[in-house]
């Protein structure tokens, strides 16, 4: 019998009960809520008469609604402010593990702030209602987005109900060049695979590439495997999960935390284990990536050209090209470093921690953001990192070089909040998602690394990270 | 959770692959705190004219006359055809009920994104897989013949296109069963909570700190 990969001893450890057709009830390890997704579940609740089935598994904070300044005057949208108060309200009713509302010290993004209090966990299985939970494989957990009927679900039974995936093996061997990183990889491999590439998959990300990264750089990855159209994306725990992961807050302790480790050890694919796909990428063949359309596989090196419609013989993509040219409003062909920007944003459960931060801080120190660019934000994943940052003075960098440094949160990658783009307004950002309108209406979106936003900040335009 | 059994529906095609549900309900509707009334929302970037806020009244809204929504032939539509990966993108069930609320029942299309997919059956929705040949057909006959109806039929997992062409659907023995009795899931689930406590036990041994 062939061993099994990372993905099938994760889904096996948690299988409650398993009907005749492959549909199982998975047991739930960690539930992430944020106010967005889970109003709806808890009302749901209420109205069946039913409780959460483990509080102490719930990991609480809203991130999407609230402002990145002026917390002095809380949140001005009263929609906003509704949704927001609901959570608190829902959360003094129900009780969680851990429960940063509005402008807690430790507030910030939903996926940062796991991590970062040691209540993501390897071999766990972790939900959100949220697509981006998809981060938390980063530690070999068994992590995904959910619906809010599913929110509801798990807060019920603690469990969900869920079919098998498949097993994808991306793995990216070699070594990197200088100035590229995690988010170069993870676009490459979606321009690779397309954003349906990894539909009714999950991904483990393996391969010399993926081993020499930090946890925060294996966060971005398994971040964006959703873009790549897989719910769950993993990374197998090591010695270097283990180093992040010892002394936070909820991570185990004394001799738990001993057993633990040993336990993480094993969650590993065995050396004869099957997947159904494979993809191979060569490190050294990535440059920084920037996407030019309206979807995340619309992506290419910075030395690349816009695509010319004219040249794609397959008419649905002929016909995305077209319409992903219109909306952004770029020419067939254009190179892409002469792509002019009008606003700059660092941030997102993507690219906001702290490795993020100081690899932004390293091309901002000492230059100035160009006048023709009319805002340029860095907004920290969360309290915590937006305090290491300060005490490492890469505010100060940021704020002397002309951008605005701001409160945690999700902000412009989704502009629910305050900060978003007007029509036409085209932004060099380091979240996830450059789909329509999604950082506001008729805003046009260019994914890349910090490194490479902070590049295009200072220059007005894209140009190659490596070459500044 | 409605059941669904059989539709006999106008469809209605909305020609582009990788559909996101950043699309069909704007971030902006996200706010609200309730389940319902996001139909009039529905995909409005591309519906209307301006710029749409939640509680808009939006029967005097500028309408975009070249979406197809707004051509009065689909009027009434229960069926959606659409292209490959439709619903990518954000987690948020919004979009089912965003669809739902407007009044489809069905979606015919090449592909989905798999949490979409999920979604669409927690809300009483069938999301239906064809072959992209059988979608093509679909939409070329659909944009050739107005008052172009599909009969749905989930009991016999099939499809009759208006020729008396019929082609059939997988769908999981859970998801047609639950579809089929408009069954609420977590009732179900919670018959198994002895099963489910007995794992939480032997779980809490195997990984104490979990429980912590």
């Amino acid at each position: 019998m062939a061993g099994k990969t990372l993905y099938d001893k994760l889904w096996d450890s948690h299988v409650v009960h398993e009907d005749a057709d492959g549909t199982c009830l998975i047991y739930i390890d960690r539930h992430l809520v944020h106010e967005v997704t889970s109003p709806q579940a808890f009302e749901g609740l209420r109205l069946a008469g039913r409780k959460p089935w483990r509080p102490d598994t719930l990991v609480v904070n809203p991130d999407h609604n609230t402002p990145t300044k002026d917390w002095e005057k809380g949140i001005e949208d009263p929609i906003s402010r509704l949704q927001v108060e609901t959570l608190d309200s829902n959360i003094k009713e129900t009780g969680a593990l851990v429960y940063f509302p509005f402008k807690h010290a430790n507030q910030g993004i939903i996926h940062v702030i796991g991590p970062e209090n040691g209540t993501t966990l390897p071999g766990m299985t972790v939900v959100c209602g949220d697509s981006h939970t998809s981060t938390h494989g980063a530690f070999g957990a068994l992590a995904h987005g959910i619906g809010t009927s599913e929110v509801e679900h798990v807060m019920a039974t603690q469990t969900l109900i869920a079919k098998k995936s498949k097993r994808l093996l991306v793995r990216v061997d070699g070594e990197l060049g200088v100035g590229v990183t995690a988010k170069d990889v993870a676009l490459a491999v979606i321009g690779k695979i397309g954003t349906a590439g990894g539909n009714g998959f999950a991904i483990e990300f393996g391969g010399e590439v993926i081993r020499a990264l930090s946890m925060e750089g294996r966060m971005t990855i398994c971040n964006m495997a959703i873009e790549a159209g897989a719910r769950a994306g993993i990374i197998a725990p090591d010695a270097k999960t283990a180093e992040y992961l010892k002394g936070r807050q909820y991570a185990p302790k004394a001799a738990d935390w001993d057993k633990a480790v040993a336990y993480w050890s094993t969650l590993a694919t065995d050396p004869d284990a099957v997947f159904d796909s494979i993809v191979e990428l060569k490190g050294a063949e990535i440059a920084p990536q920037v996407t030019w359309g309206t979807s995340p596989e619309q992506v290419l090196p910075i030395n690349g050209r816009v695509p010319d419609p004219a040249q794609e013989k397959d008419s649905t993509k002929r016909t995305s090209i077209e319409n992903a040219l219109k909306y952004m409003g770029l020419k067939a062909n254009t190179p892409i470093e002469e792509i002019k920007l009008d606003k700059i944003f660092i941030g997102s459960c993507t690219n906001s921690r702290i490795e993020d931060l100081r690899a932004a801080a390293v091309v901002a120190k000492g230059k100035k953001v160009a006048s023709s660019i009319q805002l340029a934000m860095v907004v920290p994943g969360s309290g915590q990192v937006k305090r290491m940052a300060e005490a490492e003075g890469l505010d100060k960098i940021f704020t002397e070089a002309g951008f605005e440094w701001r409160e945690p949160g999700c902000s412009m990658c989704l502009a629910m909040n305050a900060d978003r783009l007007s029509p036409g307004e085209r932004c060099a950002s380091t979240s996830n998602r450059n789909f329509e309108g999604r950082q506001g209406q008729g805003g046009r979106t260019h994914l890349v690394s910090p490194a490479m936003a902070v590049a295009a900040a200072i220059a007005g335009h894209f140009v190659d990270v490596r070459s500044v | 959770m409605k059941a669904f059994t059989q539709l006999n529906g106008l469809a209605c095609p909305i020609d582009r692959a990788n559909i996101d549900t950043d699309a069909i309900i704007p971030k902006q509707f996200l706010k609200s705190i309730k389940r319902s009334g996001f139909g009039p929302y529905l995909f409005d970037e591309w519906r209307y004219k301006d710029h749409g806020e939640p509680g808009m009244d939006c029967t005097n809204r500028p309408l975009n006359s070249d979406f197809v929504l707004n051509h009065p032939r689909y009027k009434g539509a229960q069926i959606m055809l659409a292209r490959e990966n439709f619903g990518c993108g954000s987690s948020r069930e919004h979009a089912p009920w965003a669809i739902e609320d407007y009044g489809f029942r069905v979606i015919i299309a090449a592909s989905y994104a798999d949490i979409f997919f999920n979604n669409c059956y927690k809300n009483g929705m069938l999301p239906i897989v064809a072959s992209h040949a059988m979608v093509d057909k679909l939409f070329k006959e659909c944009e050739a013949t107005e008052g172009y109806a599909l009969n749905v039929d989930l009991p016999s997992q099939t499809v009759t296109l208006p020729s008396g062409e019929v082609f059939s659907f997988e769908i999981n023995a859970t998801s047609k069963h639950n579809l089929l009795n408009g069954l609420d899931e977590i009732g179900l689930t919670l018959l198994h909570a002895e099963k489910i406590k007995s794992f939480e036990q032997k779980h809490k041994q195997n990984q104490p700190w979990l429980f912590a």
